[in-house]
C-alpha cells in the first residue's frame, strides 16, 4: 500500500483527535477520581462521623514535669515492641520527642519568642482527617479507620516507603534491620518482648497506633494513661462535645502542625 | 539401532533412578503428621475439618475485621466458649507448642508461613 504525505497526515490528526476525545487518564483526572494533594480534603463527610478520636498535648505541662515525656515514651515503645537500634539512622520512632522549631516548622513567622526554640515537643503520628500516607500507600497497608485512626496492618506493607515521603511529619519509621535480632554486644534491640504484641519483621514501616488493641478494650493510650494525672495530654472523641478533649479544646488556645499542608490533623497543641 | 548395547542399559538404569521413591516407598503406609492437641478443650472455635483446612482463612478474616472495620477482638463458639480472636493472644493459649502443633503440620506439607517472623511464639514461661 502507498501513502502519500496527505493522507498520512489526515490519519495522524484522526487518530490523534480520537486518542483526545475518547476516555482517557485525563479524562478520570478531570472527574476527580485521582484527587491530588491539597487543602480539598478527600473525605469532607467524615464531619459526619461519630466518631473522630483526637489527642491535646500541654507543651509547659511536659517542661514543668521533667522526665515525663521520657516514662511516657518509654512506656509506648515497651508495650509495643519498638526497637531501639541505638543510632539515629535507624531509629523507629512511635512518641518522641523534637525541638519546637523541627515540629512546628517556621514557615513565614518571621520572629518567635526564644523561649520556644529548642524546646522539647512530644510529637507522634497526627492520624489526620486527610492523610497522605493513606493516598501514597500502594498496597492499602495502611487506611483510615471509621474512628478516625490512621491504621497499619504489617502484613500487607511491602516497604515502598511511600508513606513516609508521604508523611510530613516524619510520624513513620522503616525497619532496616532485624528488630528482633541483636547488636555486636548482644543486646536485643527490644528491650524486653511483651508477648500481648506482635514485633514486625525487617522491611516494614511502622508507626504509632493510637493504641487501638488498648482503646478496643476500654483503656486510654498508654501515653495519655501516664500523663493524664499532670494534665498533660488528653483523649478522647473531637466529635462528642461533652468530652474531655471537645472540653480542653474549647477552653484552651491549640495549634496545630503545619495546618496549611490540608492534612487535618488530629493531635492538637496547647503551647 | 546403533549403540544399542550401551543405550537400552542407561535407559533402563535411568528409569529406575528416577522412579526410585516410588518403588522404595512401595507397600509402606505414610505417618500422617502426629500433632498433639490440648487437653482442657475439646473443642476448638470452629469444627476440625474447618480448622484443618482454612485455619490461615480464618486468622485472615480476624486480622481485616479487627484491624479495619474495628471488629470485635474476642468470639463465642456455638457452644458458649469465649474465645480470643487473636493468634497471639488466642490461638497461643491453648496450642502452646509451636513444634508440635504447627510445625507438625506445616513441614509435612512443606508449607512456611511466616507467622512467627513478628508475632511471638509462646514461651516456655507463658504455658
Amino acid at each position: 500500500m502507498k501513502k502519500d504525505r496527505r493522507g498520512f497526515l489526515k490519519l495522524a490528526g484522526c487518530a490523534a483527535a480520537a486518542g483526545i476525545g475518547s476516555s482517557t487518564a485525563f479524562h478520570s483526572l478531570l472527574r476527580g477520581e485521582a484527587k491530588a494533594a491539597g487543602l480539598q480534603r478527600a473525605g469532607k463527610d467524615k464531619e459526619k462521623a461519630d466518631t473522630r478520636l483526637g489527642m491535646a498535648i500541654d507543651v509547659n505541662k511536659f517542661l514543668e514535669n521533667r522526665g515525663l515525656a521520657e516514662r511516657c515514651i518509654r512506656i509506648c515503645h515497651d508495650i509495643h515492641n519498638v526497637p531501639d537500634f541505638g543510632n539515629p539512622k535507624d531509629e523507629i520512632k512511635w512518641l518522641w520527642n523534637d525541638k519546637f522549631e523541627n515540629v512546628f516548622v517556621k514557615d513565614t513567622h518571621y520572629r518567635q519568642s526564644e523561649r520556644l526554640l529548642g524546646m522539647p515537643v512530644l510529637t507522634l503520628c497526627n492520624h489526620c482527617d486527610n492523610p497522605p500516607c493513606v493516598r501514597a500507600c500502594p498496597t492499602k497497608a495502611t487506611f483510615k479507620k471509621i474512628d478516625g485512626v490512621v491504621g497499619m496492618d504489617y502484613h500487607r506493607c511491602i516497604g515502598c516507603r511511600f508513606c513516609m515521603a508521604a508523611c510530613p511529619y516524619g510520624a513513620r519509621s522503616f525497619n532496616y534491620r532485624d528488630p528482633r535480632g541483636k547488636d555486636r554486644n548482644g543486646r536485643t534491640f527490644i528491650r524486653e518482648l511483651n508477648q500481648e504484641y506482635p514485633a514486625r519483621t525487617m522491611g516494614v514501616v511502622e508507626k504509632c497506633n493510637f493504641c487501638t488493641e488498648r482503646l478496643a478494650v476500654g483503656q486510654l493510650p498508654a501515653c495519655v494513661e501516664e500523663a493524664r494525672p499532670y494534665e498533660a495530654m488528653f483523649f478522647g472523641n473531637l466529635n462528642d462535645p461533652n468530652s474531655e478533649i471537645s472540653r480542653v479544646l474549647r477552653d484552651k488556645f491549640t495549634i496545630l502542625r503545619r495546618p496549611s499542608l490540608g492534612t487535618y490533623p488530629s493531635v492538637f497543641y496547647i503551647i | 539401532m546403533y549403540g544399542s548395547g550401551r543405550i537400552i542399559p542407561a535407559l533402563i538404569i535411568f528409569v529406575g533412578l528416577m522412579t526410585f521413591p516410588i518403588w522404595h516407598n512401595a507397600g509402606k503406609a505414610q505417618q500422617p503428621p502426629q500433632i498433639v492437641l490440648p487437653t482442657q478443650y475439646d473443642e476448638c472455635v470452629r469444627d476440625p475439618q474447618f480448622m484443618r483446612e482454612s485455619h490461615m482463612v480464618l486468622l485472615h478474616e480476624w486480622r481485616d475485621d479487627i484491624l479495619r472495620k474495628s471488629g470485635p477482638r474476642s468470639g463465642v463458639t456455638p457452644s458458649g466458649m469465649r474465645y480470643e480472636r487473636s493468634l497471639q493472644k488466642g490461638c497461643v493459649t491453648c496450642h502452646s507448642n509451636k513444634e508440635t502443633f504447627c510445625d507438625e503440620c506445616h513441614n509435612y506439607t512443606a508449607v512456611v508461613p511466616d507467622c512467627w517472623a513478628c508475632h511471638l511464639e509462646p514461651t516456655k514461661e507463658a504455658i
